[in-house]
């Protein structure tokens, strides 16, 4: 576990852990939105998607960032500037601050909270104070509707999301993400240790739940109200142009990954492949090149998440308003109860 | 389809057409004088001019008949315009004939430059009624009618625009803006005597067409 | 109110109460929301004026105009020929069919007839260009609530009908190809097969969006007595077509006039639906477009032999006369009234367009409901907006 912690300095760790965590931003976002909203979507669409820039279109994301680095940056004249331009900073910042928990290896890890799961979800809707700055300070009615929207939504599905994130916490009794993944490969089923013991297997509808709440959290289609195009023109992001809009662009994506980081963490066996293949005892006995396999896993099971939450995304309409807040607290928040009696009443007894 | 026929001949059709006689009949009933001019084309349509007074009563009255599904409502001006029809170079003086500044009505005949058109429908007996009435103007030129909207909802964005294009206005209609042109137009474009500005400047391109081809094998018709 | 069904007595009550109570509570600031006229739910200009209290809708008016293009007075100064160019821009989704009532309003004032062949291929056009333009509405459909992807299978199945439309008449939006007295051609070798093919895939089309979205229960919700308009408010208000059918009006202008087209040659089946609400206006719809591809299918094997125009004079001079010929348009009933006075050109056409009287309802229907459902309603109602504003 020591090794490669030992022989780097202090600042070459920081440097390290800094060049990491916009790697594990940028690098998932980037990915996705070529995988799935280039070319995924393009495909379920009947037709290619880019294919000018780079091999099958894969420069294309530089030139969008770049074009949207060369246009201006409009402020509208009502609006509280300094608020205004804070708003998607703060957004995307909430995504850097959020990757910070996700081990991705037994030693790739930024820093390694006691109470991870406890962290990631407070900061996880963090985004939502930008959000709906960004509304309200754009000085326009869809933006401020749009904030409002994504206030009243966000905040609804951050309950149902943090109680079905517990049944996983009574599971593996801890609230470490790292104790969660290696709860997660040294278990068994039953005595057999084949592929260790993903909490999806018992925890499936914590499972679906979080997903779902994802889905609301990242406001993606159906539930994408804040943004609703054909409504809202484009909610909170109205006025915001240029490299603000990037930024928001760039944070929408990047949290779409990080928290699929986060569900694979809780509920996929993270990082981890079933100890019992290497004969692996504990989290000190894990070879040193998991740190490198460790990410790759990460991603896989990152993208399979996100495929997910981008099939859905392209294949579905969206909800209205009043129907997602019945949605929340009709239905997912008491099944999410349900969920946690249940672990626990079977934690308890077996 | 039956065949149809321009003149006015109820008696020298052989088709008759059993539904529109009564439809006629019952109007006659319930409004009596007011029904001033009927004109009927056999199985294919009907026309009933009635009196400015009883435009409302005669919608009540085909509503009262199953004429419940409202098809349009609008104006017609009469007046042959003064800037000709387009069909002439106006860059040429043309020579005054009286004729054609007559005002001459459509069928049901009529008195006034101005009408009034509305056209329901019964769905359940498949049958229309145009609706006509004469529109007299007062000494200020403003002409004015009883709404529909009572009878019609459907008939208030119908007045508004013939309130717009014509300058007739509704009594008891609640909002009469504008629909298309800016609130302080000025004029009535659908009248005669407004000018298609742009018609007039230039020579419309389309003349060309309508100059007499040189002499052909084809059968010239009614052509004069 | 009678004869309604209990859902949308549910509906209409609701709808009354939300708006007693905002009568009550008034002390909350509202707020004036403009949707349009440049906004992506409006396909065109349309500019809808909602007074909102929260998101909820106290009273919507549309203010349309952003589009008027006079053409009640431009016909005034074109000869009938001409005049076929100029309204084949006011439904530019289904052009051909705009022209079909104004030709024969002129064939009524002239006393002919097409002859059977060019009767035919009319109405092959007429439903092509009804299939091009609701297929459209299918698709865009997902658009107003969220979902992309139908939108592109439209445009997809939607190019191979315009295909079909250029290859016969030369033009994919504004053909121009309906002449006092027939057609300007024959239709092109070969076209029959090919449209035949055209027509299994635009069924396709049909159950793919059958599966995509109104399968969908999400879309339902978002549908399902949303916007209900009963059936004597939708006659009154002159709602046509697909929007009257789902108020549960049997009337359907192909089958119950009878004019100089081959509908009654062909055996279809006229949809209506009980409920008046959003969905019920979708799934007419899309019903449409299947019995439209059945009437092609039936008109291309029946497809009599001879001439597509019978003898008119070169230059036309329509008698003197008036004349209404409507007909069952993508959007509805669109009508012309024609009055000619024996010139070249008529001498007043009023214009009975099918958007116009359908979106007239809209302050009606938006009372009560929630800015989503704004979206939903009129994507329901369904207008094109050259058809409002002419």
């Amino acid at each position: 576990m020591m090794s490669i912690a030992l022989e780097i300095p202090y600042w070459g760790q920081s440097l390290l852990r800094v060049l990491g965590g916009i790697g594990a931003v940028l690098l998932p976002a980037g990915t996705i939105v070529y995988l799935f909203l280039f070319k995924m979507m393009s495909f379920m669409q009947s037709r290619l998607g880019p294919m000018e820039a780079g091999p099958f279109g894969s420069m294309q994301l530089l030139a969008e960032v770049g074009k949207w680095l060369q246009k201006e940056d409009i402020i509208p004249e009502n609006a509280d500037a300094k608020i205004y331009k804070l708003a998607p900073v703060i957004v995307l910042v909430s995504t850097f601050l959020l990757v910070v928990v996700v081990p991705f290896g037994p030693d790739a890890l930024f820093t390694n909270f006691s109470a991870g799961v406890f962290y990631a979800l407070a900061i996880g809707s963090v985004s939502v104070i930008g959000i709906l700055v960004a509304g309200w300070s754009s000085a326009n009615k869809y933006s401020l509707l749009g904030g409002l929207r994504a206030a009243g939504q966000l905040i609804a599905y951050e309950l149902p999301m943090v109680l079905a994130v517990v049944g996983v916490v009574i599971q593996a009794g801890s609230m470490n993400l790292q104790q969660i993944v290696v709860a997660q490969n040294s278990g068994s089923i039953f005595g057999w240790d084949g592929v260790g013991f993903p909490f999806v297997l018992t925890q499936f509808v914590g499972f679906l739940i979080f997903m779902i709440a994802v889905q609301a959290e990242l406001t993606q289609v159906p539930f994408d109200m804040p943004i609703a195009e054909s409504e809202l023109v484009s909610g909170y992001m109205t006025e915001y142009s240029g490299f603000r809009f990037l930024i928001f662009f760039i944070g929408e994506f990047a949290t779409a990954g990080v928290f699929a980081f986060i569900a694979s963490v809780l509920f996929l066996g993270g990082w981890g492949i079933p100890f019992s293949w290497f004969g692996w005892e504990s989290l000190d006995a894990v070879d040193g090149w998991m740190n490198i396999v460790g990410p790759v896993i990460m991603l896989t099971k990152m993208l399979v998440l996100t495929g997910i939450i981008m099939w859905v995304r392209f294949s579905y309409p969206r909800f209205r308003e009043d129907q997602l807040q019945r949605f929340a607290w009709k239905v997912l928040i008491p099944l999410s109860l349900a969920n946690i009696a249940v672990t626990a009443i079977l934690k308890v007894a077996i | 389809m039956a065949q149809l026929s321009d003149t006015d001949t109820d008696e020298s059709t052989p088709v008759v057409d059993e539904l529109r006689d009564e439809i006629v009949a019952r109007l006659r009933a319930d409004l009596g004088d007011a029904v001033v001019d009927v004109h009927q084309v056999p199985q294919v349509d009907l026309w009933v001019r009635v009196t400015p007074e009883s435009w409302r009563a005669a919608g009540e009255a085909l509503r009262a008949q199953g004429f419940d599904y409202f098809c349009f409502l609008s104006a017609m001006d009469w007046m042959p315009s003064p800037f000709g029809d387009g069909e002439n170079d106006p860059t040429e003086e043309v020579e005054e004939d009286p004729a054609a500044s007559e005002i001459r009505q459509g069928y049901t005949g009529g008195d006034t430059r101005f009408q009034m058109l509305a056209r329901v429908t019964d769905t359940r007996r498949h049958v229309s009624v145009t609706l006509k009435a004469d529109l007299p103007q007062h000494d200020d030129g403003a002409m004015s009618i009883e709404s529909w909207i009572p009878v019609y909802a459907g008939a208030n964005w119908h007045e508004r625009e013939t309130h717009e294009m014509f300058g007739i206005s509704f009594d008891g209609h609640p909002d009469l803006r504008n629909m298309y042109l800016p609130g302080d137009f000025e004029g009535y474009p659908l009248r005669k005597d407004f000018p298609l500005l742009a018609r007039l400047v230039k020579p419309w391109p389309g003349i060309v067409d309508v100059e007499p081809m040189p002499a052909s094998d084809d059968d010239e018709g009614d052509d004069s | 109110m009678t004869m309604l069904s209990e859902r949308q007595q549910m509906s209409y009550i609701a709808a009354q109460a939300a708006d007693a109570r905002l009568n009550v509570e008034l002390e909350t600031e509202g707020m004036t929301l403009n949707i349009g006229p440049q906004h992506p739910a409006t396909h065109g200009t349309l500019r809808i004026i909602a007074r909102l209290d929260g998101e909820q809708v106290v009273w919507a008016e549309p203010s349309a105009g952003y589009m008027h293009r006079g053409y009640e007075k431009l016909t005034e100064v074109r000869t009938f020929p001409q005049v076929t160019a100029l309204i084949n821009r006011i439904d530019w989704l289904g052009s051909f069919a705009n022209e079909v009532p104004f030709i024969l309003a002129a064939e009524q004032l002239m006393n002919i007839e097409a002859p059977p062949r060019a009767q035919h291929i009319r109405t092959i056009l007429f439903e092509l260009s009804r299939i091009a333009n609701v297929s459209l509405f299918l698709g865009d459909l997902g658009v107003q609530m969220g979902a992309v992807t139908p939108v592109f299978m439209a445009f997809r199945d939607r190019e191979y009908v315009l295909n079909l439309i250029e290859g016969a008449t030369g033009g994919r939006f504004h053909p121009n190809f309906d002449r006092i007295g027939g057609l300007k051609d024959d239709l092109p070798k070969g076209w029959l097969d090919e449209t035949r093919q055209v027509m299994k895939k635009l069924r396709n089309f049909c159950d793919e969006i059958e599966d995509l979205l109104f399968g969908n229960e999400i879309f339902q919700s978002r549908t399902r007595g949303i916007g209900v308009i009963p059936a004597d408010v939708a006659r009154q208000y002159g709602l046509s077509g697909a929007n009257l059918r789902a108020s549960g009006v049997d009337w359907d202008l192909r089958r119950d006039q009878s004019l100089p087209l081959a509908y009654d040659k062909v055996d279809f089946r006229v949809w209506t639906h009980p409920d008046g609400d959003s969905w019920a206006r979708c799934w007419i719809r899309l019903q449409e477009v299947r019995e439209a591809t059945k009437i092609v299918d039936q008109l291309i094997e029946t497809l009599p032999p001879g001439p597509v125009m019978t003898k008119v004079p070169r230059i036309i001079k329509v008698p003197e006369g008036e004349a209404w010929v409507s007909t069952e348009n993508p959007l509805g009933e669109m009508g012309y009234y024609v009055v000619s006075k024996g010139d070249l050109g008529p001498f007043r056409v009023k214009i009975r367009s099918a958007s116009f009287n359908n979106i007239s309802i809209t302050p009606w229907v938006l009372k009560g409901v929630y800015v989503p459902d704004i979206i939903t309603i009129l994507a329901s109602l369904y207008f094109i907006l050259g058809d409002i504003d002419r």
